[in-house]
C-alpha cells in the first residue's frame, strides 16, 4: 500500500487539461459583460501558461497574498471582519476594486468568529477572544496529542480525531469522547451500544452547538459566495480555491506542537513517519474535494516545519518530504495543481523538491533566493513570490519597484512565474501595494 | 548529550550521581556538552530538533540532580558574559525563534531573562530597570508587530533608558529595513548572528 503516489499516473496531462477547462470555462459565474468574461479567461490563461511551462504567458500574472490587508485598508478591525460578514465582503470588494490583482485570495481564511465561539475552539486565539479587536488570529502551540498516542492515531485516524482530538480542541465537543468506534457497528447486538451515547444530555448539547455552528457557517459561506461571484463576475479569477497541508505539518503544527514533533524525530521516529503516511490520503482527499467545491484547480498548501533551519537536510528527506511528495503526486494524479507556499527560506531544499513532474505545481517562495530557485525547481515547476513584507511595510514605492524589477528579471523572464508577496501582506502601505501591482503589470510584459 | 543519545546520557548522569560524583561537576559537563551542541548549530550541522532534544536532556538531568545540590541552585556557577533581556513584542504570541536565540545566548555564557510572548513596551521598560541588561532582544513573526517593535523602542527612549542598552531585533519578516523603521541598533538574521551581536556589544570576541 505504501507504493501509492510514488509515480504520477500516465493520464495526468489529460486530467490537468480537463481541470483547467472547467476553471477556464467560468461556468456559473455571473459575468457583468462579455468583456469581463474575456478578461476572466485571459487571466486564467496567464496562470495556466505560467503553470504548464509550455510557453511563456503574455505577461507575468500578479497575485499577491492579500492576508488581512484588505481589512486594514478598509479601515475595519479584525474583529469586525470576523463577526460581521458585510464588513468582510465590503473590504474585499474594495481591495479588489482598487488594486485589481490578476488573481485574488477569496476571504475563506477570515473565518466566522461566532462559529469558533459556539464550539469553544482552543487551537487559536482570535480578536475578542484572547486578543484585542485589532489583532489577527494566532495559533496556540500545544501538545494536543501525546507521544504515547501515536498508535491510536495510526490505527484509526478518524476515531482518534473524533474521540480524543476534537474534545481537546473544541470545548463544546467534549462529549465526543463517548462516540463509538465505527467499524465495530455492523451486527444487530452492536446497534444499541453504538447509538446509546447520542441519547445523553451532554451529547445532545454538543450536537446542538454543532448545528448552530453549521447554520452560522452557512450564513458566512453565502456572503463569501456572493462576494466571489461579484469579483469573478468582473473578470478576476481566484488565485487559490482549496486547502491542504503537508502531513508532517498536520502532526507538527496541530497535534504534537513544534517541541513535541522535534523530540519525536529522536524518540519515536517510526511512529512519526507512519502517522505522516496515515494522514497523507486524508490530505489528498481534502485538496481534491476543496478544489472541487470551489470549481478551482489550486489548493493552497502552507508549508511550515520543513523550512531551512527547522531541520537538517537528512531530517527533511526522512520525515518531511516523502509524504509531502506523495501529497503532491496524489493531487497531480487528479489533475489538481498543488500551490506550495514555502514560508521562510527553502534554499537548502531546492534540489530535493525538484523531484516532481514538470508543469504540474506552483512553488511559492518567501525568503528563498529566487535566482537559485529558478535554476533548480524552476526548471520543473512554476515559481511564485516573493516581494518581501519588510519592503511593503516599511519601504517606499521606489523600493518596491526596484525589487519587482529585479524579481521579474531573475524569475519572470521566459515565463513560469507568478508575481506575489512572500507572505500575507497585512501591515503593507497601500501606496506600496499599488506600486507593486502597477509597476509589474507594465514591466512584466513578456 | 552531544551525540543526541538521550537514554545513554540520562543513564550516565544517573550512574555518576549515584556513585557519589559532585552534582555540580556533572552539571558543568552538561554545560560543556550544550556548548558543543551550540557550536554544531552554528556550523549548520545541527538544527532546531537537536537544540530541543539537548535542552530536554539538560532539563531532565538538572531535575534529577536538584535534590542533591546543597544550595538548591541548578545554574552552573560560571562567570556570565553579560545580561540579555529578550521577548516577543506586543500582539505577537510566537516563540520558536525567540527560544532558539535564548538557547544560543545561554550556551554561549549569557545570563538571559526571557519575558515570554506578547510583551507590552512597559514590561520591557520595567525589566530593563530591574534586570539592568546590556542587550535587549525583540522578536516578532507578524508583520503587524513591526509597529510594536517601534513602540517598544520609543518607550525605552521615553523612560530615559535608550543609552543604557543595545537593542537587537529579529524573526520572521524582520530585516535591516525593519530595524531602521523600529529604530533598533541591529538586526540579526538568525540565532548565530544574535550571539555575535551580543558578544560584540559586551566586548567579547
Amino acid at each position: 500500500m505504501k507504493q501509492r503516489w510514488l509515480v504520477a499516473g500516465e493520464d495526468t496531462d489529460e486530467r490537468q487539461e480537463m481541470q483547467f477547462e472547467t476553471w477556464l470555462s467560468g461556468k456559473g459565474i455571473p459575468f457583468t459583460s462579455p468583456e469581463a468574461e474575456r478578461d476572466y479567461r485571459d487571466r486564467v490563461t496567464l496562470l495556466k501558461d505560467a503553470i504548464q511551462l509550455k510557453k511563456p504567458p503574455q505577461r507575468v500574472p500578479i497575485c499577491p497574498s492579500a492576508g488581512f490587508f484588505p481589512i486594514e485598508y478598509a479601515g475595519a478591525t479584525m474583529y469586525d471582519a470576523m463577526y460581521d460578514y458585510e464588513v468582510l465582503t465590503r473590504a474585499w470588494e474594495k481591495y479588489c476594486h482598487d488594486f485589481r490583482p490578476d488573481g485574488y485570495n477569496p476571504p475563506t481564511s477570515i473565518v466566522p468568529g461566532k462559529v469558533l465561539d459556539l464550539l469553544d475552539f482552543k487551537l487559536y486565539q482570535w480578536p475578542g477572544h484572547g486578543l484585542s479587536k485589532e489583532r489577527e488570529y494566532q495559533f496556540v502551540e500545544g501538545e494536543y496529542m501525546k507521544a504515547e498516542e501515536y498508535l491510536d492515531l495510526i490505527d484509526d485516524p478518524t476515531g482518534f480525531f473524533l474521540n480524543v482530538y476534537f474534545p481537546r480542541i473544541f470545548g463544546q465537543l467534549k462529549p465526543f469522547e463517548t462516540i463509538p468506534l465505527l467499524p465495530p457497528v455492523h451486527e444487530i447486538p452492536l446497534v444499541p451500544p453504538a447509538v446509546r451515547p447520542f441519547g445523553a444530555v451532554h451529547m445532545q448539547s454538543a450536537l446542538k452547538s454543532l448545528t448552530h455552528a453549521g447554520e452560522e457557517t452557512l450564513k458566512w459561506a453565502e456572503a463569501v459566495a456572493r462576494l466571489n461571484a461579484s469579483i469573478m463576475g468582473k473578470g478576476y479569477p481566484a488565485f487559490s480555491g482549496g486547502f491542504a497541508k503537508a502531513p508532517f505539518d498536520v502532526i507538527g503544527d496541530s497535534l504534537r506542537g513544534t517541541k513535541g514533533v522535534m523530540l519525536d524525530m529522536f524518540r519515536c521516529p517510526e511512529e512519526l513517519k507512519e502517522a505522516c503516511e496515515r494522514i497523507t490520503p486524508f490530505m489528498i482527499k481534502l485538496g481534491v474535494a476543496s478544489c472541487k467545491a470551489n470549481g478551482h484547480i489550486m489548493p493552497f498548501i502552507p508549508l511550515h516545519k520543513g523550512a531551512d533551519g527547522f531541520m537538517s537536510d537528512e531530517q527533511f528527506q526522512t520525515f518531511y518530504w516523502p509524504t509531502l511528495r506523495k501529497l503532491i503526486i496524489g493531487l497531480i494524479d487528479e489533475g489538481i495543481v498543488p500551490q506550495l507556499f514555502a514560508e521562510g527560506g527553502y534554499n537548502q531544499r531546492l534540489e530535493v523538491i525538484s523531484d516532481i513532474p514538470k508543469g504540474k505545481a506552483v512553488w511559492w517562495f518567501d525568503r528563498t533566493d529566487m535566482a537559485k530557485a529558478k535554476e533548480t525547481v524552476g526548471k520543473v515547476s512554476c515559481l511564485a513570490g516573493n516581494v518581501p513584507l519588510d519592503i511593503l511595510c516599511t519601504g517606499t514605492p521606489d523600493d518596491v519597484k526596484a525589487y519587482c524589477r529585479d524579481l521579474i528579471d531573475v524569475a519572470g523572464k521566459g515565463g513560469g512565474f507568478i508575481l506575489s508577496t512572500g507572505a500575507g501582506m497585512q501591515g503593507s502601505k497601500a501606496a506600496n501595494v499599488q506600486a507593486m501591482i502597477e509597476f509589474s503589470l507594465e514591466y512584466g510584459n513578456l | 548529550m552531544v551525540e543526541m543519545k538521550e537514554q545513554e546520557a540520562l543513564e550516565r548522569a544517573k550512574d555518576l550521581a549515584s556513585s557519589g560524583e559532585d552534582p555540580l561537576k556533572i552539571l558543568n559537563a552538561c554545560s560543556e556538552a550544550m556548548e558543543t551542541v551550540g557550536k554544531r548549530f552554528e556550523t549548520g550541522e545541527y538544527f532546531l530538533p537537536q537544540l530541543i532534544l539537548a535542552g530536554e536532556m539538560l532539563r531532565q538531568i538538572s531535575e534529577m540532580l536538584k535534590p542533591k545540590l546543597k544550595d538548591k541552585t541548578t545554574s552552573v556557577t560560571s562567570e556570565s558574559l553579560g545580561k540579555v533581556l529578550i521577548g516577543t513584542v506586543k500582539g505577537d504570541i510566537h516563540d520558536i525563534g525567540k527560544d532558539i536565540v535564548t538557547f544560543m545566548l545561554q550556551v554561549n555564557g549569557f545570563n538571559v531573562l526571557d519575558l515570554g510572548i506578547d510583551v507590552p513596551p512597559s514590561k520591557f521598560v520595567d525589566a530593563i530597570k530591574d534586570f539592568q541588561p546590556q542587550v535587549v532582544g525583540m522578536s516578532c513573526l507578524l508583520t503587524l508587530a513591526f509597529e510594536s517593535m517601534k513602540e517598544t523602542v520609543e518607550a525605552i527612549e521615553n523612560a530615559g533608558l535608550r543609552e543604557e542598552v543595545k537593542i537587537m531585533v529579529g524573526g520572521g519578516q524582520v530585516s535591516e529595513m525593519v530595524r531602521d523603521y523600529a529604530n533598533a541598533d541591529a538586526y540579526g538574521e538568525d540565532a548565530v548572528s544574535a550571539v555575535r551581536l551580543a558578544k560584540n556589544w559586551v566586548g567579547v570576541k
